[in-house]
């Protein structure tokens, strides 16, 4: 076991992928020399050379068709968007080419490639770079989702996603690169389309992902005190949603809280909720509840700020609300 | 009617090509000139669907191009693909079936007409938004340098021809690729075929600067302009082309100077284009010139020409028998192809 800073489990996760399949490579903006702009693929240039750790020119439409034209002919590019917001230029690209062109192809290509990098409500980084794109790709065709949340998850995620055959939407959360862990010693992967239980409880169930099942656990703390009992899952996918593990927590606990960072109109959650009325209504005992951040440009002050994401005393409110109300 | 650019002059000498050579570019030619008209009669017809951009008057560009490739190089299209797709050997019969919606189609029936995609013969599209396949050619064209550069495979010497239009020289993907295929040194033609207009918009009245081929200078790329209605001028820019490329020396732009017989597509009443401007382009059809030219130098005479007109005109009623005749894709395949691996 050795601990382990997230943005380094991110780094070995590259590195063993690279060193055991040569057409693995990196592209981006800072990737190489400067070794990425939270220091996931430091070193890694001196290692590999600059063509496997290719600094590119600011033009992250072009460098990420270029990644799609490179993973119809072999490559498996791993694409580092140096803030996930960026690839709103690159929509077109990720949409259009990464997430159709398997099915428009009638299956003539596939498409291994990730797109990798941090998104999420940082500390007072203004609206622009503190953007959860997750929804806005949601529904895009042929694209797989993957928010990390741990060390651990980290790395085994993007080994996966790296070994996938088709595009992957990987997001990191920009707080959570200094998270530690006992990483295991041995190799590992992580299985890209499994929710992870990150709690057993038999009061509610809460779903999550990335920065926010952190805020959960907090929440927890004080739950467990007061006697409550929640089970929390980690969704780790969100396109697909693994709703086989989301069903066997929804027969036990048969209340569901959703706790996310993006937007609540279009957002994660909006789908969830549609699709447990489809799949689940006659197991629940109360309406599905969604805490999301709120329908705005993050505003840059940080009391602003914090009112827009979702704190662990809401979700300890929307606990016991929930539970409290006994049927 | 704007001016008309005075075209580059090409001084072809007989030697530079066999009767062999010479009959097989005029047969590419051909084929797609016959393959666009049934198209338009199909269309017409009530028999093919959705937005359909044909390719008469500019088969020189096809032609002079994709016959300058080998097998393992790419070809990377637009919208207006079919013709490209032809010259790089996707069988008729696969690219009629397309257009029919069929599961016998080069992309089974899932793309149509602006998605023609073919591994087999490293077709990467048909693509049907301005300007999107030029960094997916940019990537085929990155791989073969990072085969030959990164895995020391020397054998990786493909080359990527990339198609685009005059239009889609004012989009940001056309310079951002430029910079990079020439910071990088990529083996890659960027093929713009300047037939004047962009649906109404007049080339003059959307560019600063209506001379593309200038715009490679300063990524220190060469840039050429070529006669894009002699399918000898363009076969010989594109052959020292690829050969730069081939030899790892970078890419080069081609300005193909050419127009389009038809309205942008089939949908299009091409109200804007002067009849005047119609017919001194019409003059120039590519492929009665080369037919004078394949004549005057007894590199064939009319009853070989006619046969190889007679062929492939039987060819294409074949193409679309077979298209006809094909079974649709299955209802329950109607998920197939969204990820790899299903």
């Amino acid at each position: 076991m050795a601990e382990t800073l997230l943005f380094n489990a991110l780094r070995e996760a590259i590195d063993e992928e690279m060193g055991r399949d040569e057409t693995v490579f990196v592209l981006g903006e800072d990737v190489g020399h400067y070794g990425g702009s939270y220091k996931v693929t430091k070193d890694l240039y001196d290692k590999y050379g600059e063509l496997r750790v290719l600094d590119t020119p600011i033009a992250e439409n072009s460098f990420t068709g270029m990644a799609v034209g490179a993973a119809m002919t072999g490559l498996r590019p791993i694409i580092e968007g140096m803030n996930m917001g960026f690839l709103l230029l690159a929509f077109n690209q990720i949409a259009n080419n990464a997430g159709m062109l398997r099915y428009t192809s009638g299956g003539n290509f596939k498409i291994p490639m990730v797109i990798r990098g941090p998104g999420g409500v940082g500390r007072q980084l203004g609206a622009e770079h503190s953007q959860r794109l997750e929804a806005y790709f949601q529904a895009v065709p042929g694209l797989k989702i993957v928010a990390c949340s741990t060390p651990y998850n980290a790395k085994g995620l993007l080994k996966s996603a790296i070994r996938d055959n088709n595009p992957v939407l990987f997001f990191e959360h920009v707080l959570l690169y200094n998270l530690k862990e006992d990483l295991p010693n041995h190799e590992y992967l992580v299985p890209l389309d499994k929710a992870e239980i990150v709690r057993s409880g038999k009061d509610v169930t809460i779903l999550t992902y990335s920065r926010m099942r952190h805020h959960v656990t907090q929440a927890v703390k004080g739950l467990e005190k007061n006697g409550f009992d929640p089970e929390v899952i980690d969704l780790i996918s969100l396109k697909p949603i693994d709703f086989e593990t989301i069903g066997v927590s929804i027969r036990k606990t048969h209340r569901v809280i959703i706790v996310e960072e993006c937007m609540k109109t279009g957002g994660i959650g909006a789908e969830i909720v549609a699709s447990i009325n489809d799949r689940f209504f006659d197991e629940l005992d109360a309406p599905v509840v969604r805490l999301s951040s709120q329908d705005i440009p993050t505003p840059y002050n940080g009391k602003l700020e914090s009112l827009t994401i979702v704190q662990p005393k809401q979700i300890e409110a929307a606990v016991e609300a929930m539970v409290g109300l006994k049927v | 009617m704007v001016q008309e650019r005075t075209l580059p002059q090409f001084q072809a000498s007989p030697a530079q090509l066999s009767s062999e050579a010479g009959l097989t570019l005029y047969e590419d030619m051909i084929l797609g000139r016959f393959f666009e008209d049934k198209c338009a009669e199909m269309y017409y017809r009530g028999k093919m669907f959705g937005f359909v951009h044909l390719y008469n008057g500019q088969e020189a560009v096809s032609t002079g191009v994709i016959k300058s490739l080998r097998a393992d190089d790419y070809v990377c299209s637009t919208y207006r693909d079919h013709v490209h797709a032809l010259s790089a050997g996707v069988p008729a019969q696969n690219v009629m079936a397309e257009l029919f919606g069929k599961e016998t189609g080069c992309s089974r029936g899932r793309g149509g007409s602006m998605h023609l995609f073919s591994q087999e013969h490293n077709l990467l599209g048909g693509f049907a938004f301005i300007g999107e396949g030029i960094p997916v050619a940019l990537g085929a064209a990155f791989q073969s340098r990072y085969r030959k550069d990164a895995l020391g495979d020397a054998s990786a010497d493909q080359v990527t021809a990339c198609f685009f239009g005059d239009g889609t020289t004012n989009n940001g993907q056309f310079f951002e690729c430029l910079n990079m295929a020439a910071l990088w040194k990529l083996p890659i033609l960027f093929v713009v075929e300047n037939n004047k207009w962009a649906i109404g918009m007049a080339h003059e009245r959307a560019t600063s600067q209506p001379e593309i081929y200038k715009k490679a200078s300063v990524f220190g790329m060469p840039g050429v302009e070529v006669d894009g209605m002699d399918v000898m001028a363009v076969r010989s820019v594109a052959q020292e082309a690829v050969a730069r490329a081939r030899a790892g020396e970078g890419p080069t732009l081609l300005e193909c100077l050419t127009y389009r017989f038809r309205g942008h597509s089939l949908a299009d009443p091409d109200e804007l284009r002067s009849k005047a401007e119609k017919e001194e382009w019409l003059a120039r059809d590519p492929i009665k010139r080369f037919e004078a030219y394949l004549l005057e130098h007894n590199l064939a005479d009319e009853g070989t020409l006619k046969a190889i007109r007679d062929r492939i005109q039987t060819h294409i009623d074949d193409a679309l028998t077979f298209a006809e005749g094909s079974p649709e894709p299955k209802p329950d395949d109607l998920y197939k192809y969204i990820f790899a691996d299903d």
